[in-house]
């Protein structure tokens, strides 16, 4: 075993004290110093937030705004329409979609959620892919838009049964909000920007607000008995079990979003035969394969004994055949399930639910069963 | 009296005879566990060679056999409650039972002051 020593040259989040305060274990991500877990540990933190709330700092994460020259809403939204499969223009201010960045090969170039606002668009976008993203949609943009990214902000999520509760305490007015609603809120005497949304299969909130006010706003949401700071581990058990894809494990540039069985996040006027089809990168291949099927397919796995199988564990149709037929991409234990969990790939022939393949492990092929998405019951406010 | 080894392992012999587990520090740095790979019975292990699993919600970590030997007993309840480990690691905790297969290599483990040296470096 080693020890994580965190190097010099890591950005810090505005609640770099805090996490230290609170004895967070910290690790290097995407250039980042951050908390990968608290002394409660990854396990205790993954149950607290399904049955309370969690406090998580993803102030690594990119925010950019993307405002049409004039500020002409539907200007920034036909711009954006030309890089994202996404319905913009039939999207209300205050409210947000999910969407994935695609390429010219039809694959990902990073997925965001993106939130319409009075006279811009805000994107949360991953913290690895940010810099690309903004230099991406600058170019891709050039000319008519305006693309800023917001390094003075912060971001926190609020997630889990009690979030709700421990919000209104300081901003009433999120009760009223209902899954991906987007609003300003004054907390604390800041302006802060919230979104009813996660990244954990729970109800709860993201919350964007200036860095200088992160660790005040942090530490009045920890007053509440409800809320727990939850590391990046915790993180990433709860988006598995919630069958949510992480960028770089489970989509890439190479993997398209019908592969990666999100083409629910397509509006059918970007599909063929919608108003606007295609316009996007890489919409010829997407179109088709939204049409014909992909070569390869996102599926959810349930290994059947009790041991874990990880990222990058072979697949294969049986225990016989030297050929795999895919890989896990995400794999772990989850702790709701009180089972071990997976998704990865595999030609969709072999993709059927309730299929049974086999995971190497070890040199040994263990059976797994192929399942759907989610492996919880989601718990978003609709 | 209990030996160490450089990667977390404990291992208490009593005359041929060696008790394998991971330490309080190796537990606490892994967290909760969620899984155990116990070696099989009979197996014959080489000192250094992966003879255990322990995995926790993020990763699994192998545990390597302090010396060479036989593996005669596996504690079957840390397989069925790996928390046994967090809460116990050096007690109810243990991991298997080697018969010691080369007892010159039980000079090479390190004495639990220089253990405890070694871990207060890595803090």
């Amino acid at each position: 075993m080693t020890v994580a020593r965190a190097a010099a040259s890591l950005n810090r989040t505005p609640l770099h004290d805090l996490h230290i305060q609170l004895g967070a274990r910290m690790i290097p991500f995407a250039g980042f110093e951050m908390p990968v877990q608290y002394p409660n540990g990854i396990l205790k933190e993954h149950l607290h937030v399904r049955a309370a709330a969690g406090l998580f700092d993803v102030s690594h994460m990119g925010q950019l705004v993307i405002r049409a020259h004039g500020g002409d809403l539907t200007h920034a939204a036909i711009g954006l329409e030309s890089v994202v499969p996404v319905d913009l223009l039939g999207l209300a201010i205050g409210r947000q979609r999910y969407g994935l960045l695609t390429n010219e090969k039809g694959g990902v170039r990073d997925d965001l959620m993106i939130a319409k606002m009075d006279d811009h668009f805000l994107v949360v976008a991953n913290a690895a892919c940010k810099e690309a993203d903004e230099k991406y949609l600058r170019e891709a943009l050039a000319g008519k838009y305006d693309v800023d990214r917001l390094d003075d902000r912060a971001l926190l999520a609020l997630q889990g049964p009690k979030a709700e509760a421990a919000l209104t305490m300081l901003a009433p007015g999120v009760a009223g909000m209902r899954f991906m609603d987007v609003r300003a809120f004054e907390i604390c005497g800041t302006e802060c920007i919230v979104s009813r949304s996660g990244y954990t299969g729970e109800d709860g909130f993201e919350i964007s607000l200036p860095s200088s006010a992160a660790e005040i706003i942090a530490r009045k949401l920890l007053e509440s008995p409800h809320v727990a700071m939850i590391g990046l581990g915790a993180r990433d058990s709860l988006r598995l079990e919630a069958g949510l894809c992480l960028y770089g494990s489970d989509l890439d540039s190479e993997t398209s979003p019908v592969e990666a069985a999100l083409e629910w996040s397509i509006q059918a006027v970007r599909r063929s035969g919608g108003a606007r089809a295609g316009g996007f990168p890489g919409a010829a291949i997407i179109v088709d394969q939204l049409k014909n099927g992909a070569r390869r397919r996102r599926i959810g796995l349930r290994p059947e004994g009790r041991a874990p199988i990880r990222q990058g564990a072979p697949l294969f149709r049986d225990s016989q055949t030297r050929d795999p037929i895919g890989s896990v991409t995400s794999g772990g234990f989850g702790p709701n399930v009180n089972a071990p969990i997976a998704m990865g790939y595999v030609a969709p022939a072999v993709a059927e639910v309730g299929a049974s393949i086999f995971a190497e492990l070890r040199g040994e092929r263990v059976p797994v069963r192929v399942t759907k998405f989610p492996f919880i019951a989601l718990k978003y406010q609709r | 009296m209990m030996k160490f080894t450089s990667d977390h392992e404990w291992i208490l012999v009593d005359r041929d005879f060696a008790t394998i587990g991971i330490t309080p520090f190796a537990q606490e740095k892994l967290g909760d566990l969620v899984f155990i790979q116990l070696p099989k019975l009979g197996a014959v292990l080489e000192a250094g060679s992966p003879a255990a699993v322990v995995e926790s919600v993020k990763a699994a970590s192998d545990v390597y056999a302090p010396v060479k030997g036989e593996v005669i007993e596996i504690n079957q309840q840390v397989a069925d409650d790996p928390t046994l480990v967090n809460s116990d690691p050096t007690g109810k905790g243990w991991l298997f039972k080697v018969k010691i297969g080369d007892r010159s290599q039980l000079d090479k483990l390190m004495d639990e002051p220089a253990y405890q040296a070694l871990i207060a470096e890595a803090h």
